[in-house]
């Protein structure tokens, strides 16, 4: 009856369509990209766009974990910006300090949604909406709505500005890594198995005995963490802890899941086609840009957002067919 | 007689399955009929034919004189039919009056809400069945009784002439349902039929006039209740001749002795809420306990009181000699007791997840080391099931939605079976499920028993438990009220042990 061996390409393409769907798209982009721009595909570009979305990758990885769980985290762009003041405060010590300085703070709020969610029962887009508020609040009371200038004498613009190994700077190794542990996380741990379960089917995951509770806290606490990390890189990145940074982060992050073939109502999802949705995503306005630069048409910032919000609305609507789909064929 | 309602001849399928097949339904003006039959029999398919929320593939429906073209749950309500389901459908953040009145709300000036006259008017309506409350309160701050009588007022002052009520009383205490058999009793004098579905045989007596049993998609009998017995009645949905029951008569096995070993699980006088009142079973070594009842007789309810899913209110639970309920299902398991639900769907397998992956969620803990999976480890413990329970697969990998009912089921056994418990609890477990898998199914599980494990089994099918089960647990209402052991245990028997308590020990005697 087992043929694991017969590997058979088109039923992988079929079962794993959306995940294709999202990096056929973002090959596409560039590809398009790579003919009508001269400088696209310099080594510039490529490491400065990457280098932009690490924050955006990094609070969509957060967000997948919690997404596949069947929640929601709405927090994530006002904890960036707290922990963004966070980091700038504590840049004089350097990335060792500020590193996990930021980072804890995110975890922090993370912590509070975990507790409001499972402890106290409330609907985790009801809590982390208020913790939203808060931590925006937050931010604003410790930085004095100013925004507040990193140290530059310490290594700490390393992180954003400078090199590593020469090629990257180090918010985008970090992200990698950051991305490889969680995909194998997802793939190979009890831990990821059981987010999977949750998404799938809360009621019968709790029957199984699995740790429902604890594996709900661990994406939370990781969904702060991960925007925590996305402050540090912000503060890195611009040179300043930025207070009123953040917004619509969450959307964009959501959006990325969401482009990346993970179902809202969780159970399904993918770590490598998020980070391809939020490049996905983030290659649209890199694309635009071009384009004024070109200087035959110019859009402005904000058709820049409308022709953006079409383009996501295409890509979710090819990748719902898709899904609907893959359910269909898989169902019958 | 000049029916209110006739079906004949209804034939209905689902991707070729039929639900019913040649159903027939008749209810007079003023009547209040009880629709009854096992779960699966088509009681509700048939009233969704008759509501319009089902197309019939054949068969005729005449309301009143003509016949009916019912195409939606709209139409129905036009032509004077209101469902008051078991979910209502009302809006309970909305106050009393607006759930009366809504879309017939009185107008002043053609434009305004009249809020005087809409009280006015629910207050009355309400009056109509002794019920006075406060009509501009929440709907949601009131009992479900008073919800679902607020429903019954609302299909009155829409003037339906047939009020149907799914399983109204199957969320009610008994002093709510005095209640509501009296809002019946009182449609029924004002002229209004009733189509009465019930789980509960007691209450036919109390308040219907005639019964219609459906089985398999067909209706088997009409009966005018006060001249049937309940026997009779569950004789009829089962598919048994009374005869044979009455002649094999009931024999208590209670203290038999069957060769066992030592005790693994004992209960006592369990309660876990009103659904489960009182619960005894002793289970031993290399032994299969079955649980039988009617539908609501409690047997899940015992089932998560065992696997520490519904916590205990009363009572003493005793796991290999040390007494203590489990905390909750993660340490039922670690104290080796595996539970497969009824609900497959619901409460069993993880639809996007592949079959490996299903199989293994309760023996993760065990698999990993760090929280790292040991797929190797994983893989053999799936290949040897596989093989063992003949699970019929395309690879491993495959997601459990695509497989068929038998082989979803097999996998959540063998997902039991992986973490070796000592107590397996199953719920239905050859429910829904082809011949061959079934009898697969249940030959497995008595090789495991053979091992020294002993096995919890709740079916509503009756052949399986008297052939399956070494002892069978009789509930009903939320007790355990007799035990029958095998040898000796024929159908008969066991359908005589439920009709003896369901229909009270006089109207069995008097046979």
């Amino acid at each position: 009856m087992l043929d694991e061996m017969a590997f058979d390409l088109r039923k992988y393409l079929r079962r794993n369509s959306a995940s294709v769907t999202v990096w056929v798209a973002l090959l596409a982009l560039i590809l398009f990209g790579l003919m009508r721009y001269d400088n696209f595909g310099s080594a510039y570009n490529f490491s400065s766009f990457l280098n932009y979305n690490a924050m955006f990758i990094a609070i969509a990885l957060g967000m997948c974990f919690v997404i596949m769980t069947g929640g929601i985290d709405l927090s994530v762009g006002s904890v960036a910006a707290f922990t963004s003041v966070v980091a700038a405060y504590l840049s004089p010590y350097g990335i060792q300090v500020a590193l996990p300085g930021a980072v804890l703070a995110g975890i922090g709020f993370g912590a509070i949604n975990a507790f409001c969610i499972i402890v106290l029962r409330i609907p985790p887009f009801i809590a982390t909406l208020a913790t939203m508020l808060a931590a925006k609040g937050g931010a604003l009371v410790i930085s004095g709505a100013q925004t507040i200038s990193v140290d530059w004498g310490s290594n700490f613009t390393k992180l954003g500005m400078g090199q590593a190994l020469g090629l990257f700077p180090w918010a985008i190794v970090i992200v990698a890594g950051l991305t490889l542990v969680l995909g194998l996380m997802l793939e190979k741990t009890t831990i990821g198995r059981t987010v999977l379960a949750i998404g799938g089917s809360e009621d019968a995951s709790n029957l199984m005995g699995l740790k429902v509770n604890r594996a709900k806290a661990f994406v939370y606490l990781l969904s702060g963490g991960c925007a925590g990390l996305a402050g540090l890189f912000l503060a890195s990145g611009f040179g300043a802890g930025q207070p009123l940074e953040g917004i619509g982060w969450e959307l964009s992050a959501i959006a990325s899941v969401v482009v990346g073939g993970t179902l809202l109502t969780g159970g399904m999802g993918s770590i490598p086609a998020t980070v391809a949705g939020a490049l996905l995503l983030g290659l649209v306005f890199n694309v635009l840009n071009f384009e004024n630069g070109q200087g035959t048409i110019s859009f402005s910032a904000y058709w820049q957002m409308v022709i953006r919000g079409g383009f996501l609305f295409a890509v979710i609507l090819l990748q719902s067919r898709v899904i609907a789909k893959q359910q269909k064929v898989i169902g019958s | 007689m000049n029916a209110l309602v006739s079906m004949s001849g209804i034939e209905k399928s689902f991707a070729g399955v039929p639900a019913l097949s040649q159903a027939s339904l008749e209810i007079a003006p003023g009547e209040v009929h009880a629709l009854i039959g096992q779960n699966g029999a088509g009681k509700s398919t048939m009233i969704k034919v008759l509501t319009g929320v089902y197309r019939r593939d054949s068969g005729s429906v005449v309301i009143g004189r003509g016949e009916s073209e019912i195409s939606s749950p709209r139409e129905a309500q036009e032509a004077g039919i209101a469902t008051i389901y078991q979910e209502l459908n009302l809006v309970p953040l909305r106050s009393v009056t607006e759930n009366i009145i809504m879309g017939y709300e009185p107008k002043r000036l053609g434009l305004f809400v009249d809020w005087r006259e809409g009280n006015k008017r629910a207050r009355e309506v309400l009056a109509r069945f002794g019920i006075d409350i406060d009509v501009t309160e929440p709907l949601g701050n009131f009992s479900t009784a008073i919800q679902q009588l607020v429903a019954i007022a609302r299909a009155v002052s829409l003037e339906a002439k047939l009020v149907i009520m799914d399983e109204p009383t199957s969320s009610l205490d008994a002093s709510e349902v005095e209640v509501l058999f009296g809002v019946v009793r009182e449609l029924k004098n004002q002229g209004v039929s009733v189509l009465y579905v019930s789980h509960f045989l007691d209450e036919l007596f109390q308040i219907c006039d005639r019964v219609t049993t459906m089985r398999d998609g067909r209706t088997v009998s009409t009966r005018i209740v006060s001249e049937t017995k309940k026997l009779e009645m569950i004789a009829d949905m089962l598919g048994r001749n009374t005869d044979e029951i009455a002649a094999e008569g009931m024999t208590d096995f209670a203290g038999a002795k069957a060769k066992r070993g030592s005790i693994l699980l004992r209960s006592e006088n369990v309660c876990s809420g009103p659904r489960l009142t009182h619960f005894d079973l002793t289970l031993h070594r290399g032994e299969i306990v079955g649980l039988g009842g009617l539908l609501g007789s409690g047997r899940t309810e015992a089932a998560r009181a065992l696997f520490g899913v519904d916590a205990l209110e009363d009572g003493v639970i005793e796991l290999d000699g040390h007494t203590g309920q489990p905390s909750g299902p993660d340490e039922a398991i670690s104290k080796r007791i595996g539970f497969l639900t009824e609900d497959r769907k619901a409460e069993g397998i993880i639809p996007d997840m592949s079959v490996r992956e299903n199989m293994t969620l309760a023996l993760l803990p065990k698999l990993a080391k760090r929280g790292q999976i040991d797929f190797e480890r994983e893989r053999a413990i799936v290949d040897g099931f596989i093989s063992d329970l003949g699970i019929k697969a395309a690879h491993m990998d495959q997601p459990i939605r695509e497989l068929s009912g038998g082989n979803q089921q097999k996998v959540l056994l063998a997902r039991w079976l992986a973490t070796e418990p000592d107590i397996l609890i199953l719920d239905e477990p050859t429910r829904g499920v082809d011949v061959g898998a079934k009898r697969e199914i249940q030959s497995f599980i008595r090789s495991y028993v053979d091992k020294g494990f002993g096995v919890v089994l709740i079916s509503s099918e009756f052949e399986e438990l008297v052939e399956g089960a070494d002892r069978i647990v009789v509930m009903h209402e939320g007790r355990s009220v007799t035990e029958l052991a095998n040898p000796g245990i024929t159908g008969n028997i066991l359908v005589g042990a439920l009709a003896h308590h369901d229909a009270g020990a006089d109207t069995w005697n008097a046979q």
